[in-house]
C-alpha cells in the first residue's frame, strides 16, 4: 500500500520534514485558527491538532481536522487516552479516517487536574502504548482490540507518538522510544527542546539502539516570546527542561521576541546536523504567525513537493 | 486497611439537624486503626455535636457505642438485641459498614459520619497512603510489588509517561511517580528487561467497571444461605 499521508511521503523520500501545531479554541468559532493554518500553508507538511491540551475543554481535534481537510490541509490528529475509552477511541479513529485523516498521534495526555474541569473522571482505559498498538493492529490486521474484525480494511494511515528526552528516568527514555516503535510508532515528535545537550545525549543512545532507522524523529521546537514564558515553562510545565543559560541569554537581549526567534532558528539548525533527526515539529502556540519566518530562516523553505 | 476521614462537623451537624436523639456508632476495625471512627473519635464527635447544639440552644441527646465490626451481621445483630432507642444512627464506619447497617437495620435511619477514602496503609504516624484500587485482577507480579493501577495517576501499565521528572508525578511534587519506583525496583532486582514488555490493555471488567461485584464460594457456603 502506498502512503497517502503527505507527511509520510515527505519523510519516506528523505526530506527533512516540518510539522506545525494548532490549538483549537474554547469556542466553535474557528476563524482565527483557520487564519493561522492559512499563514503556515506553504511552510509545514501537516498540522498537529491538540486534543483538549492540558485538559482544557476546546473544540475537538477531529472537528478541527475536518475543517483543515476542507481547506486542503493535512491534520495530524492527536488522540489522548485521558477522556475516551477503547470503544470511543476506536470509533473516533474510524470516523476520522472516513473523512480523510491519515496521520494520528497517540498520547497519554496531561492529567485532568491541570485543566478547567479538575473534577472530571479520568478514563485511562488504555495507556498510550496500548493505543499505539491498537491503532497499528486495526490498520495492519483489521482487528479491533476485542478481537472482532473490521468489515473493511483501513486505508494506509501514518502512526505517530511522542517522546520526551527531558523526562525521567533519563536512562530509560531511549528504551521507551524502542518500546513505542515496537508498539507501532512510525514517527515521533519530541517535547520542546531547549536543552540541546541532553537531547544530543538521548539521540546518541537512540542511534546506538538503531532506532533512528526504524522511526522518523521530529525534534520539538518552540519559540520563546518572553522571559515570563520561559520561566513559566521552566516551573509549571511538566516534563520540560528550560536551562537557566537560556533565560540569561534572553535577559541580555534588547529585543526579547527577536532573540526568542533566533534561539528557535539556531535550535533547528543544530537539529538538522544531528544524525537521525528527520525533521522538526514547530509548536508556536499563541505565536503562530512567526512560523513562516522561522522555517525560512532555518533554511527549510520552500518545502519539498511530493506526489 | 480501609482508610476513612471524618466528615467536617458542619456537614454532620447539617445532616443531623432534624433529629433529637442521636446514636454515634463507631467501628472497631479499620477505621479505629486509622484514627477516624473508633471509640476515641466517637467520643470526640459526640462531644462536639453536644457543644454545637448547646451553642445553638437546641436540645439533643447523644448516646455512643462502638461495634467490633459494622460490616458483619453477627456484630450488628448482637448490638440490635439491646440497642437503645434513638432517632438516627450516625455511623463512623466506612461505607461498607454504613451500608451493612442500613441493610440489616432497615427500619433505622443510618447516616455516614466518615468519607471512605481508600485502601491503603500508614506511611508514618498520621500519614496514610493509597495502594490498592481493588481492580480484581492483581498485576503486582508484573511490577514487583508496586501497583501502577493505583499509584500511577494515569493507571498506566506501560509507564512512565512524559510527565515524570525527578522521581515525581506531574500532578504534584508530593506524589511519587509509580513507574519511576518500578524502574528502580527492576534495576535493583536485576530484571530491567521487564520494562520492554508491552502490557496489553487491561481487562477492567473484573473491576467495578464490570458492575457491582459479588464473590460466591460454594465450598464454604452453608446450606441455609443457598
Amino acid at each position: 500500500m502506498k502512503p497517502e499521508s503527505k507527511l509520510e511521503k515527505v519523510l519516506s523520500s528523505g526530506h527533512f520534514a516540518v510539522t506545525g501545531e494548532l490549538g483549537p479554541p474554547k469556542s466553535a468559532d474557528l476563524e482565527t485558527l483557520k487564519h493561522h493554518a492559512e499563514a503556515m500553508r506553504h511552510y509545514v507538511e501537516s498540522y498537529n491538532i491538540t486534543d483538549n491540551q492540558t485538559a482544557i475543554v476546546r473544540t475537538s481535534s477531529i472537528g478541527v481536522a475536518a475543517t483543515l481537510i476542507q481547506m486542503g490541509l493535512e491534520p495530524n490528529v492527536q488522540m489522548t487516552v485521558r477522556d475516551r475509552n477503547r470503544i470511543c477511541l476506536q470509533s473516533d479513529l474510524l470516523g476520522a479516517v472516513s473523512f480523510g485523516v491519515r496521520n494520528f498521534l497517540c498520547l497519554q495526555g496531561d492529567h485532568a487536574k491541570f485543566g478547567n474541569e479538575p473534577q472530571s473522571k479520568n478514563v485511562y482505559d488504555l495507556d498510550s502504548m496500548q493505543l499505539l498498538q491498537a491503532v497499528r493492529k486495526i490498520r495492519d490486521e483489521g482487528v479491533f482490540i476485542g478481537g472482532e474484525k473490521l468489515e473493511h480494511p483501513l486505508p494506509r494511515i501514518f502512526i505517530g507518538a511522542v517522546a520526551n528526552p527531558f523526562a525521567d528516568p533519563f536512562e530509560y527514555r531511549p528504551l521507551r522510544l524502542a518500546k513505542k516503535v515496537a508498539a507501532g510508532a512510525q514517527f515521533v515528535q519530541t517535547q520542546c527542546i531547549f536543552d540541546l545537550e541532553r537531547f544530543e545525549k538521548w539521540m546518541e543512545k537512540v542511534r546506538e539502539l538503531g532506532l533512528h532507522k526504524k522511526v522518523y524523529i521530529l525534534g520539538g521546537v518552540t519559540p520563546i516570546k518572553s522571559i515570563g514564558a520561559a520561566r513559566y515553562m521552566q516551573n509549571n510545565v511538566s516534563g520540560m527542561i528550560v536551562p537557566d543559560a537560556l533565560i540569561e541569554r534572553l535577559k541580555g537581549a534588547q529585543d526579547k521576541k527577536k532573540e526568542g526567534l533566533n534561539i528557535a532558528v539556531e535550535t533547528i539548525q543544530r537539529l538538522k546536523e544531528i544524525e537521525g533527526v528527520a525533521g522538526v515539529h514547530v509548536m508556536a502556540i499563541a505565536w503562530e504567525e512567526v512560523v513562516p519566518e522561522i522555517v525560512e530562516r532555518a533554511g527549510l523553505y520552500p518545502r519539498p513537493r511530493v506526489e | 486497611m480501609i482508610v476513612g476521614e471524618r466528615k467536617p462537623l458542619a456537614e454532620i451537624a447539617e445532616m443531623l439537624e432534624p433529629f433529637r436523639k442521636i446514636c454515634v456508632l463507631g467501628c472497631g476495625t479499620c477505621v479505629t486503626v486509622c484514627l477516624s471512627g473508633g471509640e476515641k473519635e466517637v467520643a470526640e464527635t459526640a462531644a462536639a455535636l453536644s457543644l454545637l447544639r448547646q451553642k445553638e440552644g437546641k436540645d439533643v441527646e447523644i448516646i455512643t457505642h462502638t461495634l467490633l465490626r459494622q460490616c458483619e451481621y453477627e456484630y450488628i445483630d448482637d448490638y440490635a438485641k439491646n440497642m437503645p432507642e434513638c432517632d438516627v444512627i450516625l455511623s463512623l464506619a466506612c461505607g461498607v459498614g454504613v451500608q451493612t447497617m442500613a441493610t440489616r437495620l432497615s427500619e433505622k435511619i443510618i447516616l455516614p459520619g466518615l468519607n471512605t477514602k481508600f485502601m491503603g496503609y500508614p506511611l508514618e504516624q498520621g500519614v496514610w497512603t493509597e495502594n490498592c484500587l481493588g481492580c480484581g485482577d492483581c498485576v503486582l507480579d508484573l511490577t514487583m510489588g508496586i501497583c501502577p493501577v493505583t499509584r500511577c495517576s494515569k493507571s498506566m501499565l506501560n509507564g512512565p509517561c512524559g510527565g515524570s521528572q525527578y522521581g515525581k508525578c506531574e500532578i504534584s511534587k508530593d506524589v511519587d511517580c509509580a513507574w519511576h519506583l518500578i524502574y528502580e525496583r527492576f534495576l535493583k532486582l536485576g530484571v530491567l528487561d521487564r520494562m520492554e514488555v508491552i502490557q496489553p490493555p487491561k481487562d477492567w471488567s473484573t473491576s467495578h467497571h464490570g458492575g457491582p461485584r459479588t464473590i460466591v464460594r460454594e465450598d464454604v457456603r452453608l446450606e441455609t444461605g443457598k
